[in-house]
């Protein structure tokens, strides 16, 4: 009897805090919308994609294009994933198969470490060490580029460490039965290690990526904040974040409610983004 | 019983407000002054609302915003910046307006040594940008930037970074930052320096005033703590800020 009530509690109190968490997402969601109402169902929000630049503050000409934006927070999030996936899923793969027990130990440190670093010490090492380096041979240094090396290195962490997690989960006896059959190393590690951690290395470099997508402070510092489709990668941009964190505290009336709207697109794009994934996993990963 | 004023808005005056809150508090036990940093945005939209006794604010009311009372505590300049390694005297505002414009692009047009500009500007809605609108008449849309930057830390950064960058920022924060050994340089503007001195005769010509606005009635507590501000009392504070008191 009291085993059931016991089992009831746990239940109620599981079943809220899952409840708690949609909750929190849908209220979010809802937020956003009603500070965007007034672009919205007014049709204003069209000039998110008609207007070809963003120029709140114009007293002249006011714009409000979003698609430059939008294309900067995708630009600098590949970026940053092609740096960062391929050192990550490396590195983890030396760790696990490679290093020795006591240089892996004080690779897991040294990433863990990396991982805690605020992200606003990594914009100012950005602002003070990548972007005056750039500066040297393109100017003006703030970039494209620098928003992505400064976001590599955050999100490298977190690919690492989960793809470590997915490779030392695989079971001894797969490892040993490749050994067995004659596999040479990097035969083991190609063909047997990999595919079996793929789902776990897949999701340490999609949470790598959402993070990559929504982190605000160090790409401020770094990443120029200009408004433009960029032509090479030392140009700057302005991902859709720069813009909220920049303008949200200073903007007022018709500009704050664009950049509430700017906000709910941009959830509405990460969430895209994992829909695609779970259709994805549910049929292949 | 505890008596409290509650003051928020810009960022650019709350530090002279937070130092001169904590003598008057020291003066006056059982008072508690509590100063809140947001944007001279919040600090209007506060002291209409009522939400705050006094707000902080770093520019000249606009229009629609003549209906608070404000209280003008010091006046600071907001000065151009460039690279320490600029050997350029000055600007006019002419050529301020071609470098912004980028109808200069190279700093030979301005006579100084041959190398690119890169045009620092502030994001919309700042304080320090208005200020720098009202002082050249551009719109913001004429404005061609390179780099955006939030607050004067980031501007300061920026140019310290790039030798051939410009920027403009307060110059309270630009002085201090030079002090602390940073290599950045202020720019003399129509041919007069940017310094204190300059900005309290009036002859700089780009300022702006820090003021401390309220909606209503002040009671007589936040009345006697606005007349402390403007007394001789608090002088040291602002100066120490490098700010310019006003001459009562």
């Amino acid at each position: 009897m009291s085993r059931l009530r016991s089992d009831r509690v746990l239940s109620f109190v599981l079943n809220a805090a899952a409840l708690l968490c949609g909750a929190l997402v849908l209220g979010i969601v809802l937020f956003l919308s009603i500070e965007a109402a007034p672009t919205i169902f007014s049709g204003k929000i069209s000039a998110f994609f008609t207007d070809e630049k963003w120029q709140p503050g114009s007293e002249r000409d006011p714009q409000f294009g979003i698609f430059s934006m939008l294309l900067a927070s995708v630009l600098i999030t590949l970026l940053a994933a092609i740096l960062a996936v391929p050192v990550g899923i490396c590195g983890a793969i030396f760790r696990v198969f490679y290093a020795p027990e006591s240089l892996a130990k004080w690779q897991d440190r040294f990433l863990e470490l990396l991982a805690g670093i605020p992200s606003v010490i990594f914009g100012f090492w950005g602002l003070s060490v990548i972007v005056p380096f750039i500066n040297r041979y393109h100017p003006p240094g703030q970039s494209l580029l620098a928003a992505g090396i400064v976001l590599a290195l955050m999100i490298l962490p977190t690919i690492a460490l989960t793809t470590k997690s997915a490779l030392t989960a695989i079971s001894p006896s797969l490892m040993a039965g490749a050994a067995a059959l004659g596999l040479s190393r990097p035969a083991q590690i190609l063909q047997v290690a990999i595919p079996t951690a793929r789902k776990g290395i897949a999701a340490g470099c999609a949470l790598g990526l959402g993070r990559a997508i929504g982190e605000t402070m160090a790409v401020v510092m770094v990443c120029g904040n200009i408004a433009q489709i960029p032509h090479s990668v030392f140009d700057p941009v302005r991902p859709v974040t720069s813009t909220i964190a920049l303008e949200m505290g200073y903007a007022t009336a018709e500009h704050k409610s664009y950049l509430y709207a700017a906000g709910l697109v941009l959830v509405l794009m990460t969430a895209l983004f994992l829909l695609v994934r779970i259709r994805k996993g549910a049929s292949q990963w | 019983m505890v008596e409290s004023v509650v003051i928020t808005g810009s960022t650019t005056v709350a530090p002279v407000v937070a130092d001169a809150a904590k003598r008057f508090e020291e003066n006056n036990p059982g008072i508690r002054i509590d100063v809140q940093t947001g944007g001279s945005s919040r600090g209007i939209s506060d002291a209409k609302s009522g939400l705050a006794d006094l707000g902080m604010v770093s520019r000249h009311l606009n229009t629609g915003e003549e209906d608070l009372s404000a209280t003008c505590i010091a006046i600071d300049g907001v000065g151009l910046i460039v690279h320490r390694q600029n050997e350029l005297k000055g600007l006019t505002r002419e050529q301020v307006i071609q470098l912004y414009k980028k109808e200069i692009t190279n700093w030979s047009g301005v006579g100084g040594t041959t190398g690119p500009v890169t045009v620092t500007n502030k994001a919309d809605g700042r304080g320090t940008l208005e200020v720098f609108l009202a002082y050249t008449g551009l719109d913001s849309a004429d404005i061609k930037a390179d780099v955006i930057v939030g607050g004067n830390q980031q501007a300061i950064k920026t140019v310290a970074g790039n030798p051939g960058a410009i920027g403009y920022v307060s110059i309270g924060a630009a002085l201090s930052e030079i002090e602390n050994g940073t290599p950045i340089r202020l720019l003399e503007s129509d041919g007069i320096p940017a310094v204190p001195a300059m900005v309290a005769q009036g002859k700089f010509p780009i300022t702006r005033p820090l003021l401390l606005v309220s909606g209503g009635q002040n009671s007589p507590l936040v009345a006697e703590f606005l007349s402390y501000l403007q007394s001789e009392e608090t002088r040291d504070i602002i100066e120490s800020h490098l700010y310019v008191p006003v001459a009562k």
